[in-house]
């Protein structure tokens, strides 16, 4: 007989997602697999090769747009779809601008918390019934209670008092029409966890995950990056830095942190031993309020 | 630190405590001396501890999420947290302890292998500690740690330790809990949690973090007989091949069929005798493989994909068993049920039960007693509520292939589904 063994820990987390993944593709009808181009988000597209290969995924990928993305990580977006033979399903918030459905108050105001509207109306286009995402439990403190098979009704709301029991490994994603499953794989994974799982399976990121040189202004504390749709301020100070993006989102609320770490190996490291939470450091829409991630979700955001 | 040289993998446990035992304030110490607090963390917990009046920063802070329970003060539901060791990663799962939040100790419990028990040194054994007992031992929780918190408050006294150690002890014994600790803490003071303290030189036993570092986390049934249910059937239809690491083309064509799932108990490897449940249909393993590149075995808590030396017709919610071991069918279970909806269960009903990845239509045949969860006592019962749980036998439209909870969660477990608002309304552990 085998002698007792133990999964390490990155095989454990890798196993539950990708038996997570099946569950999806077993239960719902019409799932998408939302793909920014994102770290977290590459994982789930290697977890998705685990769990289907050598067929083709179960589901196309999507991704909400909201036309203020760095270009080198829409030009990986459309290189990794394409390197995977997968659809690639790209919405657009400019479109719902122009629809008129996403009204901006402001004309440099971040378009992040407007994605939740483009991903309500592509999931109606769509029909999807769920929609796997790369979330975290441990991003935020309003994400600590939040199911794998998370469940948002007709408008796509989260309501955290109607939440299912979640026990075992029996997940429930079954909905009624209109109905939306959001699906974490990820849920029990750390940043240290997704960096060790990219630096292992040697995936490609986006090169503005590697430390590289980029003019930022500092305010409050963070780097911010001076780009077309955040030009510096009169009277900002910009400055050259050595920055690398933990995580890549619009623009106009993504800050780099300082660094040098330019291969796999460094940013491992750096993570094992930073002091400052993902979006904390990096999320400049969600520190306003300590629970304004909870309040978004309830509108609808991921 | 970039590749651990030991990687003891993953812990998952629970901490049990009643209001005021001091679960906030230890998950807090856990996390803030495994450096699992961040910078930015702990400023956001000081503008909040100043905004309550408090002098120092309170850990407790951490751990209550949601905006409705910070402004009720309470905590509803389950949360889950992260820290790692460098050696090895934690999942807490924290449940409120209270009476009406069975079920959410239960949940909690569903996933966990080992259980914290928070006693307060100067209460000693209460009925919540025997509450929280039973539902670890009925969950199947394998290590039991019981930590009399608050010593600090008792003058770190060694014999009231060793008096609550022994009554627990052979309480815990009676609950018939297998692998039980118990040590003296001060989760305010940081004594015997991560660090030793000053002030218990008379206990020679282990830290906390000690004993969640050398908890035994073996791939739970690998030993077991073969169980693999079925979650997905992998195609390679005409539009082609997947493109990808590993997959092997000429190998995977068209016709391929691949039966993914994840091995619940037991081994696999290539050449084993298996049968097919529910059909019976004997065959053998062609290929045990992940992501089309072939593997040597897989043991229990892997997910893999199986290829099958003959063509059954094979789909989800079927299970691929070691021929040695063939579970039998049954169309009807006794299980001990914990009920988790708000309303209670309309006897007349027919609810979903998914087992595994299997559904089938059930419906309560008997309720047999109802089990008082603060005692242990079974007591008559007629129906459920939420929060109870309960001996109950179900009749089932098509037959489960299950084994006892007690020799395998994931076979032995499954929930209620209410099909009228698609809501799991009950959880259950087969007799
Ligand atoms: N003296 C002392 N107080 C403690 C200890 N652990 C917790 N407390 C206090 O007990 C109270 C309740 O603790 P808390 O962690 O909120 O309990 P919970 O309701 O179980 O989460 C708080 O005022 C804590 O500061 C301990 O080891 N010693």
């Amino acid at each position: 007989m085998n002698s007792p063994r133990t999964l390490p820990h990155l095989d454990w987390l890798e196993a539950e997602a990708i038996h997570i993944l099946r569950e999806v593709a077993g239960q719902c009808a019409t799932p998408a697999l939302l793909f920014s181009g994102g770290k977290d988000s590459v994982c789930l597209l290697r977890l998705a090769e685990k769990a289907f290969r050598p067929a083709r995924f179960p589901f196309p990928l999507l991704h909400i747009d909201t036309g203020h993305n760095y270009p080198e990580v829409i030009a990986f977006r459309d290189a990794r779809a394409a390197e995977l033979g997968e659809r690639l399903i790209v919405r657009s918030v400019e479109d719902s601008m122009r629809r008129g459905t996403v009204v901006l108050r402001a004309p440099d105001e971040s378009r992040n918390k407007h994605q939740s509207v483009t991903l309500l109306e592509a999931i109606a286009e769509f029909g999807f019934d769920c929609c796997i995402g790369g979330a975290r439990r441990d991003e935020e403190k309003a994400r600590a209670k939040e199911r794998i098979m998370s469940f948002r009704d007709d408008f796509g709301g989260w309501d955290p008092k109607n939440q299912r029991p979640e026990l075992w490994s029996l997940y429930n994603a079954r909905t009624f029409k209109g109905e939306n499953i959001r699906a974490f794989p990820i849920s029990n994974w750390t940043e240290l966890d997704v960096w060790q799982y990219i630096e292992r399976e040697g995936l490609a990121l986006p090169s503005i995950y590697f430390a590289h040189t980029r003019p930022v202004v500092i305010r409050g504390g963070a780097l911010v990056p001076v780009t077309e749709v955040t030009p510096a301020r009169p009277g900002d100070e910009v400055v050259e830095r050595s920055v690398r993006f933990r995580t890549v989102g619009d623009i106009t609320c993504t800050a780099p942190v300082e660094s040098t770490a330019d291969t796999l190996e460094k940013i491992v490291a750096e993570t094992a031993e930073t002091v400052i939470t993902e979006r904390g450091a990096t999320r400049l829409d969600d520190q306003t309020s300590e629970a304004s991630m909870e309040q978004r979700k309830k509108e609808g955001y991921f | 630190m970039s590749a651990p040289l030991v990687d003891h993998g993953l812990l998952r446990f629970m901490t049990c405590g009643s209001v005021d035992d001091g679960k906030s304030t230890l998950i807090g110490r856990l996390l803030f001396d495994t450096r699992a607090i961040l910078v930015d963390t702990l400023h956001a917990l000081e503008r909040t501890s100043h905004k309550r009046g408090l002098e120092a920063v309170d850990l407790s802070l951490l751990t209550d999420g949601l905006q409705a329970e910070r402004e009720q003060g309470i905590t509803i539901d389950v949360a889950y947290r992260y820290f790692s060791t460098g050696t090895r990663k934690y999942i807490i799962a924290d449940a409120p302890g209270h009476e009406q939040y069975t079920r959410n100790m239960v949940t909690a419990a569903s996933t966990a292998t080992l259980a914290i028990i928070l006693i307060d040194a100067r209460k000693g054994v209460l009925t919540q500690t025997r509450r929280h007992s039973y539902i670890a031992r009925l969950l199947g929780i394998p290590h039991v740690v019981a930590a009399v918190n608050k010593m600090d408050l008792v003058g770190y006294d060694r014999s009231t330790f060793e008096r609550i150690r022994d009554e627990y002890l052979a309480f815990a014994g009676e609950v018939g809990l297998r692998d039980v600790k118990v040590l003296p803490m001060s989760a305010l003071q940081g004594d015997m949690v991560v660090d030793r303290g000053d002030s218990m030189g008379w206990y020679q036993g282990e830290t906390l973090l000690e004993l969640l570092e050398s908890a035994p986390v073996t791939q739970g049934n690998a030993e077991g007989p073969l169980r693999f249910p079925v979650q997905y059937v992998c195609r390679v239809h005409d539009e082609g091949l997947g493109r990808g690491v590993g997959v092997d083309a000429a190998r995977a064509g068209a016709g391929y069929r691949g039966f993914t799932g994840r091995v619940e108990s037991g081994t696999v490897r290539a050449g084993d005798p298996v049968v097919v449940l529910p059909a019976g249909r004997e065959t053998r393993v062609k290929q045990v493989e992940l992501g089309g590149a072939a593997l040597a075995e897989a043991a229990a808590e892997q997910s893999v994909t199986l290829v099958l030396e003959d063509e059954i017709d094979i789909s989800r919610g079927d299970m691929i068993v070691g021929a040695g071991d063939v579970p039998e069918g049954r169309k009807q279970v006794d299980a001990m049920v914990c009920w988790l909806a708000e309303a209670p269960l309309d006897r007349a009903r027919r609810f979903v039960l998914r087992h595994t990845s299997r559904e089938t239509r059930a419906a309560v045949a008997a309720i047999e007693h109802r089990l008082d969860v603060n005692t242990g006592e079974r007591a008559p019962a007629h129906d459920l509520k939420m929060n109870d749980l309960a001996r109950v036998s179900l009749k089932l439209a098509q037959p489960i292939f299950c084994d006892p909870y007690a020799s395998c969660r994931a076979t032995g477990a499954f929930i209620l589904i209410d099909e009228s608002t698609n809501n799991t309304v009950g959880a259950g552990m087969i007799l």
